[in-house]
């Protein structure tokens, strides 16, 4: 044989064999294509490297090599198949394929969390990074900063938890608003989650620790329409195209205050139990950031105006869940936590 | 605040359904939480339809009926009506109603006939006392109904939640006010508003001057041309009068002086009873009245209805009084017997050291120097702004009383309430502000309310305003009502939105005609005690406006300057990996028993968790035993949260920390591993590893093995931030191990940012950049050679020694090496185990030959012998 007869051999000798291979269909089978390709007496492979000293040494090397890759080819598709005709042994009963799957735990983030992160993710669209503070703080921060009047009725809705006479467990977020104003000049537009503490007793609807998330932005030309463009936007993003409606509102570091509602998604507005038959449910608080804070915070009032709003997500995880006591939120039960993450 | 729908209505004339007016006052002023009916006893009551009617074979005066109450089948009725017929409509009581007089409605026989239910008169529904019928009903309804749906009786409450900011709707006029506001429309005349039932219908004469009088009140309270008293006592005359009385009094108004009658003077008389304002701080301003020969009695109807619509309970005619004037007008009052009042004397004064009172409610109080009192020439009869005293009590015996009318000052009321713990209607309302200009009105209102109830004749009354106040003008400019809301309100609109709710209004001159710089001069009517700046005008302006009107189109907006908290983006990394690692995350309260060494929480919830946990582990923990209590055993909870430790600074410690606990099965069970084994050291450590390549990206965290329940300090850059510990819980025998893993990720910066009133610009944000990588090397293209060393290695031997010379003695083309097994036990000598190491060795250009890689082998078992004793397992 020429050289280019014998690396033509050893090429369809390797074509011939994958299909001799893959049609073995049992152990025996294979055994007789292995003895038949690659037999070291009689083997074809055998019979090609029986050929090679005939030729002259260059060639030889080169004729070589096609062997090789040949029998290494034939090798491979032959240990393969042996493999695959193991697992799909004819003495092993058929799989049972309707048994279930082997799965690791699963684990899931709290849904209040989910909340947080779905409402960041669309103030993130609009132009908000994350800013967050510490828990404890002074007074000044949570109170005298945001207006706060001294010994006024407006503090009996922050019933507070003190770590001394000037310092406490934050009853909002709203100190953040402070600490990123007086650190970042305009324009600031920020959103806060984070844990506040209230001095309530545990009842289905309150927990001393709940969770809060509030957005601030601060610029020149920063209306109430924006207030209102910025919220609706989220609230037809985060609870479907529905209604929604703005109201009269106090805070003390936003003037004007307003509420924005959303339309009942249980009733669609014809007034049930869930709303209190006003066909209107609460989503969240907001107002136009009040020049006594914005002053507070070293930031010229008359030039620069803002608007912040804060909501809980607690909340919307009850409802959302229709969890009907928020204390299941901080039990850590894991049937709880592992039936929500379904 | 309660506000009945009636009461409302005679302050203004609207035909808002109640549920509207809900939405209105929601939309415009303020939130009704809630609209109840009063006549919750007809509830039950449905719209019947008479389908037949027959006599009754047994009576001549009954019939026997076929009623459609909605309830899908004809129901038998025996009706003793005159008047029943059939195809009428009539009101339906079915079996199992309680009817307002008590009686309950039974499935019974009459003469032999069944009657499941009842057909109804007006005086068996307690709405009149027509009983010479059934109530037939001029309506179409479908039959079952509601009755109260159909057929409005009764009045209906609305709950208001009235913030601290508007005092002035706490009471119905103010409401009222804002209502008429609304709907462009006037408040009726108050000289008969909400009290007419007593004082007779107006003339139309009457209206008009008393019109005139309210639209020019506010202005003249802004002129400080106001007289109170004079006031008082003119419109006191009007009610009887048509002889344009009005008209000269809008005269009067308009040519007072300022108050000279008032400034400084804190005595006066009123009848024979002295009045002596001691503490004018506590009581900025003190009306009062003798009014002489009254007699006790229960009240008419009409006011036992008003006192309950709004969830009061009816006394009698003076309390009940003095309660109509604090929710018609918000102005709280208070009745003394004259006789009780030791001396004839009233003085407002601070309590004495130890002083006591018995209040109305009978507690005996022990007072405050700093608490303001009403007392007699003897001693305190009242808590001033708060409650009466039981000893001066008006009683039926009582003939004479005084009638405090007074301004008492909010924060001294609210340190008293506070200090008592008492609150009550009265100090609700002091607390939060009372219209001070307007207390002798009222105070001329009530004598004309208490004589036409209870007799009587008033003595002249008592003004006692040694300071009286003067409304200050606020500058309202146009521009800057467009700059906050971002939309253009004109001046006019301004000026007749804010006029329409009391605010005197002005262009200031020379102002309006230059565009863009247009402002306004305002000043507040002085119930509107929230108003002290010009932003408080322009939330005003927009709420009249309408929030709704304005537009909701996003406009464009600048990028800000912030950066992304860098913590908030370790724990969202955090988060998703630790859920993905099968832990559920939890948000558990932070508060423990704590004791020394704890930040300890003042005012605690309870006194068992009084402190601020200084690890999350303590959280988890509990967690952890609250589920094994529910016989849960599979826990893999982890907490991304705050803890606390003094700091001997002002504001505590504060760090971000991870922690994790883990117990019970590794993995889900599966029929090819019916009990899989439970979570071990090494899945702790494991989850540890991923915390810190998680959160420390590039950085250098290990995991230095500790001492006892502490299994490995965390160290990050060689500084320990946290622990891999065996966790000891108050478990059940059934219970697992609990392995807890807890890593600091940040140290909270709580110092000030800088000053009140200033900023600290500038500085230096941490460079964030791409976190440090490994770079890229070439895929190999040589095969690699690997061998295994099973290794006799002491038990008190750490295989990371071992690995070190390892590692030393390979050279540099050793490409991983790996512990793969450890055996002790059977067959192997004492105090020894076998540890064994897979190698990978690989050279980048050629394949490795044989006996290189036997050479490596038997250097790295001699460094092995040489350096640690180590040697090869044998067979
Ligand atoms: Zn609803």
């Amino acid at each position: 044989m020429t050289l280019d007869e014998l690396v033509e051999a050893a090429r369809s000798l390797a074509r011939e064999g994958r299909d001799l291979i893959a049609r073995a269909s049992s152990g025996d089978e294979l055994a007789t294509a292995r003895t038949t390709l690659v037999g070291r007496k009689s083997g074809r492979l055998t019979e090609l490297m029986k050929a090679l000293p005939a030729l002259a040494p260059d060639a030889r090397r080169e004729a070589g090599a096609a062997v090789n890759r040949a029998k290494e080819a034939l090798e491979a598709a032959l240990d393969a198949r042996e493999a695959e005709l193991r697992h799909t042994a004819p003495a092993e009963p058929r799989l049972d394929l309707t048994m279930p799957a082997r799965r690791t735990w699963r684990g899931a983030v709290h849904p209040v969390t989910r909340v947080i992160d779905e409402i960041r993710d669309i103030f993130r669209e609009l132009g908000f990074t994350v800013a967050v503070g510490p828990e404890a703080e002074t007074e000044w921060y949570n109170f005298g900063a945001l207006n706060f009047p001294v010994d006024h009725p407006a503090m009996d809705m922050h019933d507070t938890l003190y770590l001394s006479d000037d310092t406490l467990l934050r009853t909002h977020t709203s100190p953040v608003q402070v600490r990123t104003l007086q650190s970042y000049p305009p324009p600031v537009r920020v959103i806060v989650p984070g844990n506040v503490y209230r001095r309530d007793f545990f009842d289905p609807s309150h927990a001393p620790m709940f969770s809060q998330i509030e957005g601030l932005a601060v610029d020149e030309g920063i209306g109430f329409v924006d207030l209102k463009a910025t919220l609706v936007n989220f609230a037809n993003r985060f609870f479907g195209r529905r209604p929604t409606r703005f109201r009269p509102s106090y805070f003390p570091f936003t003037e004007p205050s307003a509420e924005l509602d959303v339309q009942c998604g249980v009733c669609g507005g014809s007034g049930c139990p869930t709303c209190k038959q006003t066909g209107w449910v609460e989503i969240l608080g907001s107002g136009m950031v009040h020049p006594a804070v914005l002053e507070a915070c070293g930031v010229d009032s008359e030039r620069y105006t803002g608007w912040a709003f804060g909501m809980g997500p607690a909340r919307v995880a009850l409802s959302r869940w229709g969890i009907p006591d928020i204390r299941l939120l901080y039990d850590s039960d894991v049937r709880f936590l592992e039936q929500l993450a379904q | 605040m309660n506000a009945s729908y009636a009461w409302l209505k005679t302050f203004v004339d609207f035909d808002l359904e109640p549920n509207a007016l809900r939405d209105l006052l929601t939309q415009r002023v303020v939130t009704v939480d809630e609209v109840l009916p009063l006549r919750p006893d007809l509830a039950p009551i449905v719209i019947g339809r008479v389908v037949e009617c027959a006599r009754h074979p047994d009576s001549d005066h009954l019939s026997v009926t076929k009623v459609d109450a909605g309830t899908g089948e004809l129901l038998d009725v025996v009706c003793g009506a005159p008047n029943v017929r059939a195809g009428k409509f009539y009101p339906f009581a079915p079996v199992g109603t309680t009817m307002p007089g008590g009686m309950r409605i039974e499935r019974r026989k009459i003469r032999g006939a069944v009657s499941a239910g009842m057909l109804c008169s007006a005086r068996e529904l307690g709405l009149g006392d027509e009983h010479e019928g059934i109530m037939e009903l001029d309506i179409e309804a479908t039959p079952g109904t509601r009755f109260l749906d159909v057929y409005p009786v009764g009045d209906t409450r609305l709950v208001l939640d009235v913030s601290p900011s508007r005092p002035d709707l706490l009471s119905h006029l103010g409401v009222a006010r804002e209502i008429a506001a609304a709907l462009g429309k006037d408040i009726r005349p108050l000289i008969w508003t909400g009290a007419h039932d007593f004082l007779g219908a107006p003339s139309p004469e009457q209206e008009s001057m008393t019109r005139r009088l309210l639209d020019e009140l506010p202005t003249a309270i802004a002129g400080e041309r106001f007289d109170a008293t004079a006031i008082a006592e003119a419109v006191t005359t009007v009610v009887g009068d048509e002889s344009g009385v009005a008209a000269s009094l809008i005269d009067a108004v308009r040519s007072m002086p300022d108050r000279p009658r008032h400034k400084g003077v804190t005595e006066g008389n009123t009848g024979n009873v002295r009045v002596v304002l001691e503490d004018a701080e506590g009581a900025p301003r003190y009306c009062g009245v003798v009014i002489r020969g009254v007699k006790i009695a229960p009240s008419p109807q009409w006011l036992v209805d008003r006192i309950t619509s709004v969830g009061g309970r009816p006394i009698n005619n003076v309390v009940d009084a003095t309660n109509f004037m604090l929710h018609g007008f918000g102005q709280p009052m208070h009745a003394f017997d004259v006789d009780k009042l030791a001396g004839s004397s009233v003085i407002v004064r601070r309590a004495r050291p130890g002083e006591r009172l018995v209040t109305l409610d009978g507690v005996e109080r022990t007072l405050n120097p700093s608490t303001t009192v009403i007392a007699d020439a003897e001693r305190a009869q009242a808590l001033a702004g708060i409650m009466g005293g039981r000893d001066s009590e008006v009683t039926e015996t009582t003939t004479d009383i005084f009638l405090e009318v007074a301004n008492f000052d909010p924060r001294a009321t609210r340190a008293a309430r506070r200090a008592l713990g008492l609150s009550t209607d009265a100090s609700y309302r002091f607390e939060r502000g009372v219209d001070i200009e307007w207390a002798p009105f009222w105070l001329s209102h009530a004598v004309a309310l208490i004589t036409s109830l209870a007799g009587g004749s008033a003595e002249e009354d008592v003004d006692l305003y040694p300071e009286p106040r003067t409304p200050a003008p606020l500058k309202l400019r146009v521009a800057r009502i467009a700059q906050l809301l971002g939309a253009p309100i004109t001046a006019q609109e301004t000026l007749s939105l804010l006029r329409a709710i009391g605010f005197v209004v002005e262009w200031v001159p020379g102002t309006e005609m230059l565009h863009g710089d247009q402002e306004l001069h305002v000043i507040p009517p002085s119930w509107r005690l929230d108003i002290g700046h010009e932003v408080d005008l322009i939330e005003e302006v927009a709420r009249l406006h309408g929030y709704d009107a304005f537009s909701s189109e996003l406009r464009p907006f600048r990028i800000g300057t912030v950066p992304d908290a860098p913590i908030e983006l370790v724990a969202s990394r955090l988060r998703s990996v630790l859920a993905n690692a099968g832990l559920y995350e939890v948000r558990p309260m932070p508060f423990v028993s704590g004791g020394e060494g704890y930040v300890r929480v003042r005012n605690p919830l309870a006194e068992n968790e009084a402190f601020l946990r200084r690890a999350v582990m303590e959280s988890l923990a509990r967690r952890a035993e609250h589920n094994l209590s529910h016989m849960q055993g599979n826990i893999r909870l982890f907490e991304i949260g705050n803890v606390f430790s003094p700091s001997g600074g002002r504001l505590p410690h504060e760090e971000v920390r991870v922690g994790a606990l883990i117990m019970g099965a590794r993995r889900p069970p599966h029929f090819t591993e019916p009990k899989p084994p439970a979570f071990d050291e090494w899945d702790a450590k494991a989850i540890a590893e991923v915390i810190g390549e998680t959160a420390f990206r590039g950085r250098s965290f290990t995991l230095v093995p500790g001492e006892g329940d502490t299994l490995w300090e965390a160290q990050l850059d060689g500084r320990r931030v946290g622990d891999v510990t065996r966790v000891r819980l108050d478990a059940p025998v059934w219970a697992s191990p609990a392995f807890g893993i807890e890593v600091a990720l940040e140290t909270v910066a709580s110092a000030d940012v800088a000053a009140p009133g200033r900023a600290a610009y500038g500085r230096e944000d941490a460079a964030r950049g791409p976190a440090p990588v490994t770079p890229f090397r070439s895929l190999p293209v040589t095969p690699a050679a690997e061998f295994d060393l099973a290794l006799l290695v002491p038990n008190d031997m750490p295989a990371a020694k071992v690995e070190e010379v390892i590692r030393r003695n390979a050279g540099e083309l050793l490409e991983r090496l790996a512990l793969f097994d450890e055996f002790r036990g059977a067959g192997l000598p004492t105090g020894m185990r076998s540890v064994a190491w897979r190698l990978t060795f690989r050279h980048p250009e050629r394949t490795l030959r044989d006996k290189e890689v036997s050479g490596r082998r038997e250097k790295l078992l001699r460094a092995l012998e040489e350096e640690l004793g180590v040697r090869q397992r044998t067979a």
